[in-house]
């Protein structure tokens, strides 16, 4: 049955009825409704949760639960995830799996809290030190949105790696019908957490490591897990075919408008294919190969000043011109203004 | 087919709960819907509002800033702000309690509904929304009494009460 619901709720009934026992957060808009969630319905589900004294607490209490093998979550937005970059790290460092939310508002600095996404460098680059990634995944949803944290949980445990769910303020507080599946997550072995021993071997989930002989093959070997995610986890929506002569790439809130403006551009005479990256990390890269002979331009619409045009660019390798349109400050473009500019690009305007 | 809306009025006058209400009879027959609430900071006594779109086919953006095919009015500061955004021969059901200057529109439908003193005569401010529902139903074929019915009971099944003084609400507007 579908229920009405925001998408900061739907995330919490999702993370729930995947098994998540434990959250740990701080307040801040346009997140609020996460922990307001499940400061109830964890407790009813009898789950533990902790509104910590800072983001960082959270994230550290977050890689204490996960270490003890946990199914474990946090959530913030923008300079909340911001502060905890340091504990992300430190989780993929420890090889531990966990569910981090990121609801993003417009930035830098505390900024604005209408929606934005200026978090796409954050998200997929990293603030936190050392070589690591993180999955991202970019639902356009609610529907998605709850599939993914569902999802999430069990793409951080198949490969013991933080996880990321990125929305923003406009996913996290619409509401949409949702549907929530019977999450059907494996059991995934955890001999690698702490607690009691009963007789093996102390695990010890930590990152200090100062032999760089050890540290160099433990990173390679984390490096093969990340090539297994490559090759399994990648996701993206394209409705590229041929005979369109420009591809616009958006994720997220910035592809529902996007669908929209190809709707209006094909209206007007301009066909138009959408590629939408679901996956931010790992990117899509395959598919910008093998674009229709017909595609002469590639346009990247982002709430930005431009991020995520950088990883497009790489992906095109300089074989098709890649322009950007973006908006930011939490002003979001409606779909005529993308397809004005759109327009004014295949015209060569 | 695809109409978008904007419910508006004052913090308190249940505007959000009315948009979320006719998201829930148009899921419940099987439309495509987005409620999206306008969550900018804004101060005690100022606007709320929120935007509904029903649609046969997915729907991209949920934000109705232009384009408003219904405007649903509690108070005089909405029609200010929304007004010029209806679409010529688009539908605005307004609160003629306290909007008591006429609709400077003359291409556009509109539904005067008494809502803040028909509430008040219930004896309970708060069913002003409900009343609103009226004006759907009068003036739009978007859904039916029995629709409505249906889905306050989903809300407020356990509570007998409730659902009688919200329909009640709702038959004194027509």
């Amino acid at each position: 049955m579908k229920i009405l619901m925001k998408g900061n709720e739907a995330i919490c009934e999702a993370a729930i009825r995947a098994g998540c026992v434990g959250f740990f957060g701080y307040p801040i808009t346009p997140q609020n409704e996460v922990p307001e969630y499940m400061s109830t319905k964890m407790a009813e589900s009898g789950g533990t949760f902790v509104q910590a004294e800072s983001e960082v607490a959270a994230i550290n209490m977050v890689y204490g639960a996960s270490a003890a093998g946990a199914r474990v979550m946090t959530s913030s937005s923008s300079p909340g995830i911001a502060l905890k970059q340091e504990g992300i790290s430190y989780l993929a460092a420890a090889d531990l799996p966990c569910l981090i939310v990121s609801v993003s508002r417009s930035g830098p600095g505390l900024a604005g809290i209408l929606p934005s996404q200026s978090d796409y460098f954050q998200a997929t680059k990293g603030g936190g030190n050392g070589d690591y990634y993180m999955p991202v995944f970019a639902p356009n949803s609610v529907q998605e949105a709850t599939d993914f944290v569902q999802k999430s949980f069990e793409v951080a445990e198949r490969y013991r790696t933080p996880v990321m769910v990125l929305i923003d303020g406009l996913l996290g507080q619409m509401m949409e019908p949702v549907e929530f599946s019977a999450p059907n997550i494996p059991q995934f072995d955890k001999s690698w957490a702490v607690g009691p021993r009963n007789g093996r071997e102390r695990n010890i989930r930590n990152s200090l490591d100062l032999s760089p002989e050890s540290l160099e093959q433990t990173n390679i070997r984390r490096f093969k897990r990340y090539d297994e995610i490559i090759a399994n986890e990648t996701r993206v929506e394209s409705t590229v075919q041929d005979g369109d002569e420009v591809v616009v790439v958006a994720y997220g809130t910035s592809a529902r408008i996007a669908v929209n403006a190809i709707e209006e551009l094909g209206a007007a005479g301009i066909k138009a294919g959408l590629i939408r990256p679901i996956t931010l990390w790992p990117f899509p890269n395959a598919a910008f190969q093998n674009l229709p002979a017909s595609v002469k331009h590639v346009v990247v619409v982002e709430l930005s000043q431009g991020q995520m045009v950088f990883d497009v660019k790489l992906a095109v390798a300089g074989k098709l011109p890649v322009h950007f349109y973006g908006r930011n400050g939490g002003m979001i473009f409606e779909s005529p203004e993308i397809a004005r500019e759109v327009t004014k690009i295949v015209r060569g305007e | 087919m695809t109409t978008r809306m904007v419910f508006s009025g004052f913090g308190g006058q249940g505007v959000l709960t009315l948009g979320q209400i006719i998201a829930t009879i148009a899921m419940n027959k099987g439309k495509e819907v987005t409620w999206m609430p306008s969550y900018g900071p804004e101060m005690r006594g100022g606007t709320a509002n929120c935007a509904v779109i029903i649609s046969d086919s997915s729907i991209g953006s949920p934000q109705v800033i232009t384009n408003i095919d219904v405007l649903c009015a509690l108070n005089m500061p909405s029609i200010d702000k929304f007004l010029p955004k209806v679409n010529p021969g688009g539908l605005v059901i307004y609160n003629s309690s306290i909007i008591t200057e006429a609709i400077a529109r003359d291409d556009v439908r509109t539904v005067a509904i008494d809502a803040t003193n028909i509430a008040l005569n219930l004896g309970e401010a708060k069913v002003q929304n409900m009343v609103m529902i009226a004006g759907f139903l009068t003036a739009s074929d978007l859904f039916t009494k029995d629709d409505v019915q249906a889905a306050l009971q989903s809300k407020f099944g356990g509570k007998p009460e409730l659902m009688a003084m919200n329909m009640a609400a709702i038959e004194k507007g027509m």
